[in-house]
Order: structure tokens, then C-alpha cells, then sequence
């Protein structure tokens, strides 16, 4: 079951929200559609569902509708149209003291300049979600001391978020939304008030911490760099429409539109792709088995200078050339067992990512091949492959559209 | 109205609005008599005492404690200063007056304040009550302080108690208005904040708001003493008592030398009063916090 259905989702700001709604139904961009009335169309006919333990990535410009979106997938704030369901539970139809119930429960937050509260010590603040649900103290206080360990900032308990740098008052927020003990996580934009090396920093921590504890989790972001790194899957929103879903792959190579391919176009695609992505299938694999014959019929047919050998269960064994089958027909053996070299050819797994390849692939005389899991060859990657996808992953001049969205990241606190 | 009124203005529609409220108040008068009573006992049983303390101890009492809490609030250096200050006053004739405005003054701002506040809140939470408040407001803060002496008159006759609901009322407006928007500064992320953890209004709005929003209000107190202060001086004129008595008196006499004498002892309380207010903020917690965080940023 999913944790978070979303269908249809409307929020227009501003009267006549019924016509809005209607007008935007048939998929006309929200200028157009709205030209004349006295609405803002936020958020447009969204539709997606959050799997647990998945880390969902909403990722878009300034103005695309992300904010408003995530704050009606706790009723901060109240949908125009449509539903969303945490855990099964409809949370457009709860009275106020159920929803703040369900927040209590399932789901927290964390923001983008952090919102501690500068009155209360780290401790407190990382207490505070027990503290409304009306926790012992003492109780309040291991929970929370146990969340600041996490992230990190025991030592720091007695101080005041003021004492702290801008990195270790976010990972208070983060402490804060981890001591509530809810399944879902919202964090909207949480690490864009951050000095990149910050930043980076601070998504390793809780790329760390969701590997352990596996929390549903909705990020907000306006960084490629940063959904791509985060995201199990991405969404795409463009002027309050989501416009593509899928893995950071899938949107990379695939892009649904103009739109989303300039927006990816400046990516760091050497750190995204993986091996799988670039591969190809491998021209002339034979089973240890085969006769020198075989192999030497093969070389000939595919005019290339070297087979892949597998052995039991399709495991890779490594490589012949033409010079080894030459041999091995001179000295009238009837398999290929005894000839096979693993000297001249590399191996790595199908997840290893593309910047990773290059030293492999110098190495390796022959194309590198591609392993699963249970070392069985899926692949190869010849030089000019490797080559070529780096070629992809160089952006020609920024558009004006990566220029605005570079200006939109280095935004202060 | 000039006798020699032009014919052109003949048509003008006469408006009896001085008839229509002399009528009003001779109503309320009437039928809300025993209100009038009620209030007019509560004030006089809150100032009788006050005044009697401030003028029955020994003057050098009353001077060694607010030099005290200005030590305590500002530092040795105020403190020093609030002693030489009131010393000078206590060594003019007009020590007992002074005395009974401090009391006029306490009694007036704290009431005020009691209503102000919560009024505050009720318009930083509600629109409409905001939109109904403003322009009163308003009203309020242009109308001469003089206007205010007449209906507390009408309803309580002279003496202290119209003096100190004439303040009360006149002292009032900072007090809602700089909690108003004290509350509505609150920075928004961190009201979101806490209504995510699924904190309910009460709690958001006496853990959260009330907090950060206090260095405003702090200002507000600040505001509504000071006025309070002016206001009692003015207040001698329906014969409140205090410095607002000598005065006036003065005035009346042509007498420069008590005239400045009381004129210096008001000036005097005046900055004892709003420096003490000006730094009590800084006494929460939450007030220190916030101006750490803001020089931090
Ligand atoms: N309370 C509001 N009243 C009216 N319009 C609003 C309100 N909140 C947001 N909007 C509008 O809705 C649109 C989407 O805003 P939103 O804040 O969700 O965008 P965002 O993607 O989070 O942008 P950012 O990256 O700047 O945070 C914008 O055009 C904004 O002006
Ligand atoms: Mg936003």
C-alpha cells in the first residue's frame, strides 16, 4: 500500500476558484486558462503516490507550485480540489483536532530557514513534537536527546539555536521532525538555505540516516544536483503542473519534454548514469564449453579480435582473443577451458556510476564487462561508449531557463 | 455659531450632535448607574492603598527600591542615576504628589494593559474584529486628551477616579496596537512549525506567538505608561490630585517656581518609568533570545 495518495489535487488562491478549476481542466498552461479572473492557480491536477520508505523528490522553479503542494499534504494548508490520503486516512475531509491528530502521528516537517523556536534551548526544540503530544519530561527528554544523537548535536543540547550554524540548526529541524516518530517527513526547500559544501554534507547525514530508518519521505528542492543525489523517484513541476514522474535515470535519458530536458541539460550526468545506462550488449559471448571451432567461426562472423566466455550458471570467466583460439585449435583441445584470461579485460557491477568507469575502462584492453549480481555478464562498455555519454553529459551554453534556475540556488537565508 | 450666519448656508440641515449626547449620557447615567458605581469603587479601592504605601514609608524607602530594581534591570550606572533623580525630588516640596501620580499612574497603565492585551491578541487572530478595531483606534489616538476628561466627568463626577479612568482609556491604543502587530510579525515558518507537530491555537499562540512577539509588546507597555504619565498630569484639571493639581495651580497663579518644580518632578518620573519599562523586556528569555538571534544575523 502506498503511504501518500495524492489525486487530482487543485489549490487556487484568490475567489472564483470553481471556474478556475474548470477552466485549467483541459491542460491549457494556468496564464492562458486564468487570463481575466482574480485567481492564482498554485497547484494544478496533481496526481502521484508516495511507496513507503521511498524518498519522493518534488523538484521545480521558483513559483512552480512546490510549497503549496507539500503544505497541503498535512493541511497546513486546506485543497481547493481533490484528494490526499496519508496512511489510508482522507485528510481533506478531518475536523481540525484530527488532522492535528494525524499530524501528531504521521506525519512532520522540516523548513526552509529551519523555524526553531529561538526561546528554547536544541533540546527543547527537538522536543517539541513530544511536548504537544503531551509526553512526561523525562520521557520527552531521552526521545529527544536520542534524536540529537542521530544527527549528531548531544553536546549542543543546553545551547540556543542562535549559538549554532546555519548546517547544525537544520539538523536540529531535522532532530526535531525525527523525535516525533512519524512515518512521513516533509522538507520542503531544507537544505537550500545552505552553503553547498554544507549542504552536501548535510544529504550524506540523511542519506545515513534514512538507510537506517527508512522514512517515507516528500523532499522539496529547486536543485537538479540535489533531487538526482536524493531521490528514489522525481517529480517534475512546471507552473503548477506536474509534468514528468520517475527515477532520476528514467528523467535524465528520457526527459517528457522540452522542458524537462532543459532542465536536466546541466546536470553532472557522469554522477547519475550508471553503468547499466550505458552499456551495450556484448557482441560474442560463448559458454567455456564451446569448441575452438565454435569460437573461431564467431571472431570471423563478427570480425572483431576477441569472445566472452562464460562457465556454470552463465558466470563470467573473462576473455579470449583470436591468438588464444588460433592456439587452442593448433593443439587440437575440444573446449575452451585452459585459454581464458581475466588479465585482459575489467569487470565492474551494473550500479557502479559512470564517473567511476573511466579508470576501468583505461585499463581494460578489451570493453569492460557488466555483472549483475550473481556475476553473470549483462554488458559491455566500449571506450567509444563511455565516450560519447560523457559527450551527452557536457551542456553546450545555458539556456536562459538554467541560468535563472543556477540564480534561484545560492538564494540566502 | 456666528449670529451673522450668511443666507447661502440656510439650508444647511442644523445637526444637534451636542443635544443628542447630552442625552445619551444623562441616559447611561441612569440606567447604568450602579456600573458606574461598581467601576468607580473598584478604582478607588486599587488606588487608596497604592497611594497611601507610596506616601506613608519614608521617601528614601521608595527611592533606595526603584534605584534597586533600576540596578537590577539596567546596571549600577541607572541605578545611580534614579537615586540622584528621585533624591531631588524627594528634596522638593512636592514629594506626597508625586507619590500619589506614580500610584494615579501604576494603577491607570496596569489596567489598561489588562484589557489592551488581550484585546491585542483578539484583533492579531480575528480579521474582523481587526477591521471593526482600527479605525476606533485611530479615533482614539487623534482625539485631544482633554476630550477625554469630559464623560468621565459626566459619569464619575471629579476627583481621582475620573482622573484614572480618563487615563486608562486615553492609554489604551499602543497597548492593542503594538501587540497586534507584535503577533502578526511573528516570523510565519515557525507559527507553521509548530501547527505542524499538531500543536492546537491555545498552545501555538502561548508558547509560540506570545513569546516572540513580546519584545513588541514590551515596547507597547512602554507606550501605554508613558501616555498614562501625560495623561495624569492633564487629569489634575478635574481635580485628580497628584503633580497634575500643582500644575495646574501654578498655571492659574502665574507661579513660575512651583510650576517648574512640579514640571521637573513629572519629567523625572517620566524617565525612571521608561527606562526601567524599556529593559524589563529584556528580562524574558525569549525577549534575550530574540535580540541574540538578531545581532547574530
Ligand atoms: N497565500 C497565497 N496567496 C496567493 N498566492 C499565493 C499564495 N501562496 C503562494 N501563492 C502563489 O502560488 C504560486 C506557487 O507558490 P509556491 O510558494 O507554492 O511556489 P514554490 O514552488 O514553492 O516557489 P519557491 O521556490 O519560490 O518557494 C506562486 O505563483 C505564488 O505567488
Ligand atoms: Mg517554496
Amino acid at each position: 500500500m502506498s503511504a501518500l495518495i495524492v489525486q487530482s489535487l487543485y489549490k487556487i488562491f484568490g475567489s472564483r476558484a470553481d471556474e478556475a478549476v474548470r477552466r485549467l481542466a483541459d491542460g491549457k498552461p494556468r496564464a492562458e486558462a486564468l487570463a481575466g479572473l482574480p485567481a492564482t492557480a498554485a497547484v494544478i491536477d496533481a496526481n502521484f503516490e508516495v511507496r513507503p520508505g521511498e524518498i519522493f523528490v518534488v523538484m521545480g522553479l521558483s513559483g512552480s507550485g512546490k510549497s503549496t503542494l507539500i503544505r497541503m499534504l498535512n493541511g497546513l494548508l486546506q485543497p481547493t480540489r481533490g484528494s490526499v490520503r496519508v496512511d489510508g486516512v482522507e485528510l481533506t475531509t478531518l475536523k481540525p483536532a484530527a488532522l492535528r491528530k494525524l499530524r501528531r502521528e504521521k506525519v512532520s516537517m522540516v523548513f526552509q530557514h529551519f523555524a526553531l523556536m529561538p526561546h528554547r534551548t536544541v533540546l527543547e526544540n527537538a522536543g517539541y513534537a513530544l511536548e504537544v503530544a503531551g509526553l512526561p519530561k523525562a520521557e520527552r527528554r531521552e526521545r529527544a536527546m536520542d534524536a540529537l544523537r542521530m544527527v549528531g548535536l548531544t553536546e549542543w543540547a543546553d545551547n540556543l539555536p542562535h549559538d549554532l550554524s546555519g548546517g547544525m540548526r537544520q539538523r536540529v529541524g531535522l532532530a526535531r521532525a525525527l523525535a516525533a516518530g512519524t512515518e512521513i517527513l516533509l522538507m520542503d526547500e531544507a537544505f537550500s538555505a545552505l552553503d553547498p559544501l554544507i549542504r552536501r554534507e548535510i544529504q550524506d547525514q540523511l542519506l545515513e540516516l534514512q538507510a537506517e530508518l527508512g522514512k517515507t519521505i516528500i523532499f522539496i528542492t529547486h536543485d537538479l544536483n540535489e533531487a538526482m543525489r536524493l531521490g528514489d523517484r522525481i517529480a517534475v513541476m512546471r507552473d503548477g503542473r506536474i509534468v514528468q514522474i520517475g527515477t532520476a535515470e528514467e528523467i535524465l535519458t528520457d526527459p517528457a519534454n522540452d522542458y524537462v530536458a532543459q532542465f536536466v541539460a546541466d546536470v553532472d550526468r557522469t554522477r547519475i548514469l550508471t553503468a547499466a545506462s550505458v552499456m551495450e550488449k556484448p557482441q560474442q559471448v560463448l559458454d567455456v564449453n564451446a569448441g575452438p571451432r565454435v569460437a573461431a567461426k564467431a571472431l570471423r562472423e563478427s570480425q572483431t579480435s576477441v569472445v566472452y566466455v562464460t562457465g556454470p550458471m552463465k558466470r563470467f570467466l573473462g576473455t579470449v582473443t583470436e591468438d588464444e583460439v588460433l592456439r587452442a585449435l593448433r593443439e587440437g583441445r575440444p573446449h575452451l577451458d585452459g585459454y581464458v584470461s581475466t588479465e585482459r579485460v575489467r569487470t565492474v557491477t551494473a550500479d557502479t556510476s559512470v564517473a567511476d568507469l573511466f579508470a576501468d575502462c583505461a585499463e581494460s584492453q578489451h570493453p569492460v564487462a557488466v555483472l549483475d549480481e550473481r556475476d553473470r555478464l549483462i554488458g559491455v562498455i566500449p571506450r567509444i561508449t563511455l565516450l560519447s555519454a560523457l559527450a551527452a553529459a557536457t551542456p553546450d551554453e545555458p539556456t536562459q531557463d538554467q541560468v535563472e534556475l543556477v540564480g534561484t540556488k545560492g538564494e540566502p537565508a | 455659531m456666528s449670529l451673522t450666519q450668511s443666507p447661502l448656508d440656510s439650508w444647511l440641515p442644523r445637526v444637534p450632535l451636542g443635544a443628542w449626547t447630552e442625552s445619551a449620557v444623562d441616559w447611561a447615567t441612569g440606567a447604568l448607574g450602579p456600573f458606574f458605581d461598581g467601576v468607580a469603587a473598584v478604582v478607588e479601592a486599587l488606588v487608596r492603598p497604592l497611594n497611601d504605601l507610596l506616601t506613608g514609608v519614608p521617601a528614601v524607602v521608595v527611592v533606595l527600591v526603584l534605584a534597586g530594581l533600576g540596578w537590577w534591570l539596567r546596571g549600577w550606572k541607572f541605578a545611580l542615576g534614579t537615586a540622584v533623580g528621585l533624591g531631588l525630588v524627594a528634596g522638593m516640596p512636592y514629594w506626597e504628589e508625586t507619590m500619589s501620580t506614580l500610584a494615579q499612574v501604576l494603577v491607570a497603565s496596569t489596567l489598561a494593559l489588562l484589557m489592551a492585551i488581550p484585546l491585542g491578541v483578539l484583533v492579531a487572530e480575528n480579521k474582523r474584529a481587526s477591521a471593526v478595531a482600527r479605525p476606533v483606534l485611530d479615533l482614539m489616538q487623534t482625539m485631544p486628551a482633554f476630550v477625554y476628561l469630559i464623560p468621565a466627568i459626566f459619569f464619575f463626577g471629579i476627583g481621582t477616579v475620573p482622573g484614572v479612568l480618563a487615563t486608562l482609556v486615553f492609554s489604551m491604543p499602543p497597548g492593542v496596537r503594538l501587540t497586534e502587530l507584535g503577533l502578526r510579525q511573528v516570523d510565519k515558518e515557525i507559527v507553521q512549525a509548530a501547527e505542524s507537530f499538531g500543536a492546537p491555537p491555545w498552545m501555538v499562540l502561548l508558547r509560540t506567538k506570545l513569546p516572540l512577539a513580546l519584545p513588541t509588546i514590551m515596547t507597547g507597555v512602554n507606550q501605554v505608561i508613558m501616555l498614562a504619565l501625560s495623561m495624569v498630569v492633564i487629569a489634575g484639571m478635574v481635580g485628580a490630585g497628584g503633580l497634575g493639581d500643582v500644575i495646574m495651580f501654578a498655571l492659574s497663579q502665574v507661579e513660575v517656581g512651583s510650576g517648574f518644580e512640579g514640571g521637573i518632578a513629572v519629567v523625572i518620573l517620566a524617565v525612571v518609568l521608561d527606562r526601567l519599562t524599556d529593559s524589563a523586556g529584556d528580562r524574558f528569555p525569549s525577549a534575550r533570545a530574540q535580540r541574540l538571534a538578531r545581532q547574530a544575523a
